[in-house]
């Protein structure tokens, strides 16, 4: 860990406590959030609790993105307020916040020509100052989270000539170098095919069992949010309609709520958790 | 509590790495970077062109000096004749180009890299246009008491004012939840139209001579400049090109989006205005200097960046080749076409705007791709 | 749509369609005849105001009695003429603003962007330093060539490599860039030869005044001709608006449509550029605004470019004579202060998409 972390996070003596003891890591209180005149979301509370992975979901268009970016501080609530640790998220020194927070926004684009060596060492930026720019531990976080990505050997290509999934986890790798035990991911899994959908979530998985990572990231894929989230949130028109274990949360009455959509929910034969199988629209 | 930034190896992970690829390091106590030769190769090697460049340009002329005298003048040696010619005369022209050359290429390269597109050149969307503008109004409506001191001080004042009042307006108009970097193109390109558009009222309005003054001014010429041309740009470069430098740590990560770079911790806005704060001031700068000599700020970063090898201009390299792309510049538009002395901004402009279509046909041909 | 509102929602859609239908031919009409009494309006302001006051009874004098004085010399002479040129000139302008639109389906096309305008300078100033030409007579076919080489090699460079045409943004910048580097050759021509730079001046200021009536004689069949085939192009395009995939499935051949929009574009645009000098935005401003009452149907939106293109340059010339008396401020000059702050206001308003 890296002496920033450390300290804030040793700071936080006023962070929030959950229901069953758990640490509230992210806290969003009463939020309203919005682009100029337009509220996309109104009066929002949300608590991500420390080790979890939770996953939004929701029609186009209900604001999963717009709360995420806000829980990232890219976006200022109008009303309210989001708590990092217990403290307003807006009035932290955001590159203090970015040694504990990283985000992956969606279809980030990165400059022509950039290798990937070099996209994922500029997750180390929260770390570096103008004069130090690839210290020692810099050096060593890069090597691992391209390790951990499995890319170490696509260092020197390119980003623009990888395949979709590479390229995500060419990012996701940045994120990682980052070195924040807070991650958001906004539809990590877009534009890949079903297979690679399935390797960037099982990183994802791998993230969260063997680091202890929290992850809040939106998701389409109701099937996937329900097997690799602890927790699903599941909003509309701005609005929580429902939050809890998948399987509390995918129900047929909350489809057909929520996305309008008529479906038998039944038992995932290989991960046990629901799925959603529609019969379609009313 | 298990989350730590360089935990116990993954079983499950690849074999880590001693080092990340492609990124040797350079370390000397707390100061360290990534060491790239073919930067300083590029470097090292503009400079020396550079140097024969200007050394080139003090030689011709009227009366020809040779290479290895204008170097021996340089250091302190030829005759009191070649001296006067050299030092008083030739030289402080040859600096201006310069110190000009380098300021707008340095001012493009920040600008390229923070709009992230290679058209939002300082020269392209109307910033050096808002100097002109300026510093006409002042040559036309100052009219005849515009001479001597108040001259000097006055106009590259005013150019400069002008060059911040296009930057700030054609930033303010780009902006809509963010900058983009072809919406901040196009609506330069708006700018500069009706900057155009006043200057030739202006010009009409104009008496015959000022008229005149100001027709020299607007094309861009290093004709009769001296010392006092060469020192508030070489003030400038010297104050901004570090602040540049040190600017451009965070320039990287601006490249990435504005999200992203929030997201790493960056205060984008904040970073962006000082960034372009500095370019607008070396564009103005130079242009009060020079007038707006066309397409240095566009072509120096794209050639540097393209020896370099990397994805965004690097500042360093930009600043030389800008300077020695105008040095050359200038020793085409004095010496080529005979008796007849065009200013330097002519010469560039036909050289560079070929590239510039270059460009927009491989880029389009990229993007499609 | 729930399958159960089915069967209702179609007749009332009809019913709906069909009173929406009326209500705007009935915009359109009226759109249209608000055009052609602002023309009235604006010819009859070209002829009555001027650098010279000239009180409004002896203009109607000049006009139906003339007796040969100064103010009828001013009027018959002067004015009338460049009223006219004025008018179809605008028609030209208004007319090719429309079909580069809809040809590139690129709302920030207009022939002054495209290089139209710098690339009839070019050969101008080429006709007067290398061939001595020395009339605006003689300019007019060199300005003529100019225009089109320009707008065709914009147009090749805008799209070079592209597999769906030339993109708004892709355009815009290579009619940019063509433009700078042809200003610069100008620059450097003229700089050189001073002769050439005093003849090419009195081109170069995108102007209605002083040219005679023989100009607006060569001239007015280019023009004539660009508007017929425009008009004949019309429900082409309207097909042609939907993509070309779609015209070509419903069987149009899409390079006969395009191959005549070119032509005609290049003689209108051609033809008001070499009779008038470079006139920029004029095509830009004029759909738009039209498009608001006449919709996206070509066939009303070409005539209606045309009479709003004349009013507006009519009006800008007008304007142009009274604000700088007793000089004249150019009617190019006008627009372009008039028509970039639009520009900019569209490039804001629109996400930069093909029409």
């Amino acid at each position: 860990m890296t002496p920033n972390a450390e300290t804030a996070l040793a700071e936080d003596t006023q962070a929030p406590v959950g229901p069953d003891g758990t640490r509230v890591r992210l806290r969003a209180e009463g939020v309203r959030l919005g682009y100029g005149e337009r509220v996309v979301v109104d009066d929002l509370d949300l608590d991500v609790l420390q080790g979890t992975v939770t996953a939004v979901i929701g029609p186009n268009g209900c604001g999963k993105s717009t709360l995420l970016r806000a829980l990232g501080r890219l976006l200022r609530p109008t009303r309210g307020h989001v708590l990092l640790d217990g403290r307003k998220i807006d009035e932290m020194p955001t590159k203090q916040v970015a040694t504990v927070l990283g985000l992956l926004p969606q279809a980030p684009t990165a400059p022509e020509g950039l290798t990937v060596g070099d996209l994922v060492a500029r997750g180390r930026h929260p770390h570096q100052a103008w004069y130090r720019q690839w210290s020692g531990d810099d050096e060593e976080a890069v090597a691992e989270a391209l390790a951990w990505t499995g890319i170490s050997d696509l260092a020197e290509r390119p980003v623009d000539e990888l395949s979709g999934g590479q390229r995500q986890r060419a990012w996701i790798s940045m994120a990682l170098a980052q070195g924040t035990d807070l991650l958001l991911l906004d539809e990590p899994t877009t534009f890949l095919d079903l297979a690679h959908q399935v390797e960037v979530l099982e990183l994802v998985e791998r993230l969260h069992e063997e680091r202890g990572r929290t992850v809040v990231m939106v998701l389409h894929d109701l099937n996937l949010a329900a097997r690799y989230a602890d927790r699903l949130v599941a909003m509309k028109a701005g609005r929580i309609v429902a939050q809890g274990e998948p399987a509390d949360v995918i129900t047929e009455p909350l489809l057909r709520e929520v996305f309008g959509l008529e479906a038998k929910v039944i038992t995932d034969p290989v991960a046990g958790t629901p799925l959603v199988v529609p019969v379609g629209t009313r | 509590m298990a989350a730590p930034t360089r935990p116990t190896l993954d079983p499950a992970a690849r074999e880590v790495l001693e080092r990340v690829p492609g990124r040797r390091p350079f370390r000397r106590g707390r100061v360290s970077g990534v060491w790239r030769p073919r930067n300083v190769l590029v470097l090292v090697v503009s400079l020396v062109v550079l140097v024969l460049a200007v050394a080139l340009n003090v030689g011709r002329g009227e009366f020809p000096i040779g290479i290895p005298d204008v170097l021996a003048t340089l250091v302190g040696g030829g005759d009191p004749s070649q001296r006067f010619i050299i030092l008083e005369l030739r030289l402080p022209r040859s600096l201006t180009g310069l110190l000009v050359g380098g300021a707008l290429a340095v001012s493009g390269a920040i600008m390229q890299s923070i709009a992230r597109n290679p058209l939002a050149s300082p020269d392209i969307i109307g910033i050096t246009w808002g100097a002109s503008a300026a510093a006409v109004t002042l040559i036309v409506l100052g009219g005849a008491g515009l001479v001597g001191a108040l001259a000097a001080v006055g106009l590259p004042i005013a150019a400069l004012v002008g060059g911040l009042v296009a930057a700030i307006v054609i930033y303010g108009l780009a902006w809509r939840k963010g900058i983009q970097g072809f919406r901040l193109v196009l609506v330069g390109i708006g700018i500069n139209t009706m900057l155009v558009a006043v200057v030739n009222w202006l010009l009409i309005v104009a008496q015959v001579y000022e008229a005149a003054r100001a027709t020299v001014w607007i094309n861009g010429s290093l004709n009769a400049r001296g010392w006092e041309h060469v020192v508030p740009v070489g003030i400038a470069l010297l104050i901004l090109v570090p602040a540049a430098l040190v600017l451009s740590f965070v320039m990287g990560a601006l490249q990435y989006g504005d999200d992203t770079a929030r997201g790493l911790g960056v205060r984008v806005d904040r970073s962006r205005s000082l960034l372009l704060l500095v370019a607008v001031v070396l564009a103005g700068v130079a242009t009060a200097s020079a007038g707006p000599i066309a397409f240095v700020a566009l072509v120096s970063p794209q050639i540097a960046q393209r020896l370099v090898g990397s994805s965004r201009p690097p500042i360093g390299a930009s600043l030389v080749i800008g300077a020695a792309l105008t040095v050359i510049a200038d020793l085409v538009a004095r010496t080529a076409f005979g008796g007849v002395e065009l200013p330097v901004g002519v010469v560039t402009a036909v050289l560079g705007a070929p590239y510039l279509l270059y460009l927009l046909v491989t880029q389009g041909r990229e993007a499609r791709a | 749509m729930t399958v159960g509102s089915a069967p209702v929602v179609p007749t009332a859609g009809g019913r709906g369609r069909a009173r929406s239908k009326r209500s705007l031919r009935r915009r359109r009409l009226i759109g249209l005849g608000a055009l052609l009494v602002l023309l009235v309006l604006a010819v009859l302001a070209s002829i009555a105001f001027g650098t010279k006051v000239i009180p409004l009874s002896h203009v109607w004098s000049a006009l139906v009695a003339p007796t040969g004085t100064e103010d009828d010399i001013v009027i018959r002479s002067l004015r009338v003429p460049r009223t006219v040129l004025g008018v179809l000139v605008g028609i030209a302008l208004g007319l090719a603003g429309a079909l580069i639109q809809g040809h590139t389906r690129n709302p920030l096309a207009d022939p002054g962007l495209l290089g139209v305008n710098m690339g009839a300078a070019f050969f101008v100033v080429v006709g007067i330093y290398v061939f001595g030409v020395t009339t605006l007579f003689g300019y007019v076919w060199f300005a003529f060539a100019g225009a089109m080489v320009a707008s065709v090699a914009v147009f090749l460079l805008g799209s070079a490599g592209g597999r769906g045409g030339p993109t708004p943004v892709s355009l815009a910048l290579a009619g940019a860039a063509l433009s700078f580097l042809l200003s610069g050759l100008v620059s450097a021509i003229i700089l050189i030869d001073t002769d050439t730079l005093d003849a090419y001046r009195f081109w170069n200021v995108g102007s209605l005044a002083g040219r005679d009536t023989a100009v607006a004689g060569q001239v007015v069949w280019f023009i004539v001709i660009g508007v017929l085939i425009a008009l004949a192009t019309a429900p082409a395009l309207n097909t042609l608006s939907l993509g070309e995939d779609v015209a070509r499935s419903l069987g149009q051949s899409v390079r006969r449509t395009r191959v005549l929009g070119i032509v005609a574009i290049t003689l209108l645009a051609g033809g008001a550029t070499a009779a008038c000098g470079p006139i920029g935005f004029v095509g830009l401003v004029v759909p738009h605004v039209v498009r608001a009452f006449t919709g996206p149907d070509y066939r009303w939106l070409l005539p209606a470019s045309g009479l709003l293109g004349a009013v507006l340059l009519l009006t800008a010339d007008v304007v142009g004579r009274l604000v700088a008396r007793p000089g004249e401020l150019q009617v190019g000059i006008v627009l372009a202060l008039i028509g970039a702050p639009f520009f900019i206001a569209l490039v804001r308003r629109r996400k930069l998409v093909t029409i």
